[in-house]
């Protein structure tokens, strides 16, 4: 095998210049466009002078608040990079048929695909419902932070730093060109023995860090910090599924760390893992993605539930109807969520007995699944409701995401499997369910706690714009994908014989173009709503009479979240507060301990960064002296014991003071 | 409606913590455990991969050929008394005697150091041999699954040497006492993976 490489040079390994891609127009464009952009910002940062700011009131920051908002912006930005590639696909698919090859070339085509699976649920998905996640459960729950918060800092730089990794591979060198998932043989190193599968390798693995992380960090937060009063059946929904998320985090992925870690084994040392000879078995390794893969899902769909539920009780003005059989149902699909990953390979050729297990336990998962969506319904029924963006988004979620769920049982049905299997069905059914329920999860949760964060609400009109357009454009850009795939077409082909398949994919290309119009609104929306905030300013700190701890405190909270920790005794804690005549607290504020800002997470991640990259392109030495410095900078880390100060009393007081001041304006 | 009336006939709820007297747990020790569980299932899936592959010998040596039980029999005893000999670093540090507490430690880094000395011998004898872990898909998950847990001894002496140092230079206080708590669970826990290394890899591999 070694013989398809020359040895590596000892400083630049396997890197020279033919890895820019500069043959390719695609590429060079894109790279003119990303530098002139990226020059832009860094001008624009230098010309105002913020870089210190930015050092020291983001990157820094440990302030939970700040780190979660940093993963938005980070998982919005790599949103725009997939989609791209979306677009990139469907331009294609709807050009290359019969004679025409289209313009994309089978190789590029192949990291397209690859890269818009990887970015979009690894460095989309997973940074916003992590951000969410971070930003918002600390406060449901009465805290000042989380339990670990320097670990937090460094877990976002971790998940920045393998984000750096895939875009880095866009301009040196080359993507994975295997699919999301990478199976061998085809990921062997006979099969790809170029850098592509090592930069997926790598930046996985420094994200898979990060996840942990901060997987362990939420569940310390919410097991050991919440407000006194607040057992585990008083604690909000959306604390709940990000419990039961941050388990199956910790939970699975450790098998990812591990199997990547193996293909890593075969393709650096040249092992036997999952290799066609002496022994090996590919089989092994889509085992044990699964295992790691199936539970990500619902990683991504249980938060996304959170959020549902707090919206709909929130914007219906009720408490949630079923809260225990929500939190049951959660807790249901958590650990089902485990004992289903063969469905992803039923034609892998188990037999019936362990098809059919593994197609029932399937099934049984929309059990719970399907209760959460009548706790919803009976939420609405007869509730005041009120349609806001947030709300919006509900609705429009439960519509698709009872299409998606029902062709997911649909799916599961293991004859039916072998026909659908790997098709455009396939396709449509896992994008029904990641926009329609995670994606449009999310929006509503960025419409309904922007306010908490920024202290003003979104402009409501290309908020709307934005919905319809990506709803629209979500069912013209699927539903063609299931009537193509039950006519038998597969996924990730680049070129069509079939003329009489084309309308379709034109159907999907226009879909496709609806939902940009849609990301374009919310970007608008943003800057409109930037622009208006004095208009959309909330003073009052409850902009939708919410009924969680969180809208008790400020919008934007202070750095401590609280002055005075929480006593809760009912769930939607805020709620009965209100009820119960509960006043504000304006005088005896105490001095408050808080963690202090560090730039060892920034150090940390870099340096990670760094060794990966080195190990891509199998500079030995670069990548040692990374390691080295790696440990050396963990241990001096170790040694500071200095990292936490007090609030003065004098300064929580002023803050408390202008709270009440702005307070006073409001109810004028 | 009588529900309103029954909360609002309540005595005056507190709302908030006045006086400052709730402080949310240290969640160092559950955070740590639950770091463990995630190592734990790291070990799940080189003992599953060990499991799938354990018998594809590829035509090359198997476990009953290659392993010599007695120096693993010696291996492991060096790993079991350093276990002990954390322990008792443990109830010294409790007693608050640090040159105890250091002298433990120095013992029980040792016998770690012994550990990996012996890992590595029998590791380089394989390799001699010519059953690395390129030669079967059983060598490579032996590998895998020996030199995991081996690289884990080895930031487990790392760790102890720098805590060595911190105890030194700043006494058992409360940060180094948690610590201390951590690397104890480490060590043990790494103790337990290897039991089942010794019954699953070795003592079964020699029988077949």
């Amino acid at each position: 095998m070694n013989a398809i490489h020359p040895q590596p040079h000892w400083l630049f390994g396997r890197l020279s210049w033919d890895a820019l891609p500069l043959h390719e127009p695609i590429l060079v464009g894109t790279f003119a466009v990303v530098a002139l952009v990226g020059l832009a910002v860094l001008a624009a940062i230098t010309r105002y002078r913020l870089w210190g700011y930015l050092w020291r009131e983001w990157f820094t920051s440990i302030d939970h608040k700040k780190i979660g908002i940093m993963y938005m912006v980070l998982g919005l930005v790599m949103l725009l990079r997939g989609f791209a590639d979306a677009i990139m696909m469907r331009l294609q698919q709807v050009m290359a048929f019969g004679g025409s090859t289209g313009y994309l070339p089978p190789e590029h085509y192949d990291q397209i695909f690859t890269a818009h699976g990887v970015i979009m649920i690894f460095f989309v998905a997973m940074p916003l419902v992590t951000g969410l996640m971070n930003y918002i459960v600390p406060l449901q729950i009465g805290a000042r932070d989380v339990a670990f918060p320097f670990l937090n800092n460094f877990s976002f730089w971790m998940t920045a730093g393998g984000a750096v990794l895939v875009m880095l591979s866009l301009f040196v060198g080359e993507f994975a060109r295997t699919g999301w998932l990478a199976y061998p043989p085809l990921s062997g190193l006979a099969y790809s023995p170029d850098v592509g599968v090592d930069y997926y390798i790598w930046s996985l693995q420094i994200a898979g860090v990060g996840t942990l992380l901060s997987g362990i960090n939420l569940i310390a937060t919410i097991v050991k910090m919440r407000a006194p009063g607040m057992n585990l059946m008083k604690m909000p929904v959306f604390t709940w599924t990000a419990l039961c998320t941050n388990v199956l985090i910790v939970a699975a992925f450790p098998v990812l760390t591990a199997v990547l870690a193996m293909l890593a084994l075969d393709r650096y040392v040249g092992t036997h893992f999952f290799t066609n000879d002496l022994g090996g078995n590919p089989m092994m390794y889509v085992n044990l993605i699964w295992i790691w893969g199936h539970p990500e899902v619902y990683i991504l769909i249980l938060p996304a539930f959170g959020i549902f539920s707090e919206v709909v009780a929130a914007f219906s003005g009720k408490r949630l109807f079923g809260y225990a059989s929500m939190v049951y149902a959660t807790v249901v699909i958590t650990i089902l969520s485990y004992l289903v990953w063969l469905h992803h390979f039923f034609t892998m050729g188990s037999g019936a007995s362990v098809n059919s297990f593994f197609g029932i336990t399937t099934m049984i998962i929309s059990i719970p699944t399907g209760a959460k969506i009548f706790n919803w319904l009976f939420t609405l029924y007869r509730g005041r409701i009120r349609f806001e963006l947030p709300m919006l988004w509900t609705l429009g979620f439960m519509v698709t995401f009872v299409i998606g769920g029902m062709t997911g049982v649909l799916l599961a049905v293991p004859p039916a499997d072998f026909v659908l299997h790997n098709s455009l069905f396939l396709v449509a059914h896992f994008h029904n369910v990641i926009i329609g329920g995670v994606l449009f999860g999310l929006f509503a949760g960025i419409n309904y706690w922007f306010p908490k964060a920024f202290g003003f609400r979104l402009d409501a009109f290309w908020g709307k714009c934005s919905f319809w357009f990506w709803i629209s454009g979500f069912y013209f850009g699927f539903m063609p994908l299931y009537v193509l795939g039950l006519m038998g077409v597969t996924r990730r082909l680049n070129h069509f014989d079939d003329p009489a398949l084309q309308i379709w994919f034109q159907i999907a290309a226009f879909g496709a173009a609806l939902i940009a119009i849609g990301i374009a609104c919310m970007l608008i929306q943003f800057a409109v709503s930037f622009r208006r905030r004095h208009e959309l300013r909330d003073v009052t700190g409850d902009p939708w009479h919410g009924r969680t701890l969180e809208w008790s405190t400020s919008s934007p909270p202070p750095a401590y979240n609280f002055a005075f920790t929480p006593v809760v005794h009912d769930n939607d804690a805020w709620h009965d507060m209100k009820q119960r005549g509960y006043e504000r607290p304006v005088q005896g504020f105490n001095a408050i301990h808080m963690p202090k800002n560090t730039a060892a997470g920034v150090v940390l991640a870099g340096l990670s960064t760094l060794l990966g990259f080195a190990l891509i392109w199998q500079m030995w030495l670069p990548a040692g002296v990374a390691c080295a410095m790696l440990l050396i900078a963990t241990i001096v880390h170790t040694f500071n014991y200095q990292r936490d100060f007090h609030i003065p009393a004098e300064e929580v007081s002023r803050t408390e003071q202008a709270r009440t001041q702005q307070l006073a304006t409001a109810h004028v | 409606m009588s529900d309103a009336l029954a909360i609002h006939a309540e005595a005056r709820p507190v709302f908030y913590d006045a006086d400052g007297r709730h402080h949310p747990e240290n969640g160092t020790l559950l955070g740590f455990w639950l770091y463990l569980m995630s190592d734990c299932l790291i070990f799940a899936c080189l003992f599953a991969t060990y499991g799938v592959l354990g018998r594809s010998y590829a035509a090359g040596p198997t476990g009953a050929e290659l392993f010599d039980l007695n120096l693993v029999a010696v291996n492991t005893a060096m790993l079991l008394f350093s276990s002990i000999t954390y322990g008792f670093a443990m109830i010294a540090m409790r007693q608050r005697k640090v040159a105890a507490v250091q002298g433990w430690l120095v013992i029980t880094g040792l016998f770690g150091l012994a550990f990996i000395g012996l890992e590595l011998y029998e590791f380089a004898h394989l390799i001699q041999e010519g059953a690395g872990p390129q030669r079967s898909a059983f060598l490579t998950a032996f590998f895998a699954l020996v030199g995991t847990h081996g690289l884990h001894v080895t930031f487990g002496l790392i760790w102890l040497v720098t805590l060595m140092t911190q105890v030194g230079l700043y006494g058992l206080t409360t940060d180094n006492r948690r610590r201390l708590m951590c690397l104890s669970m480490f060590w043990h826990f790494l103790d337990v993976v290897w039991i089942g290394v010794f019954t699953f890899v070795y003592l079964l591999g020699s029988m077949s």
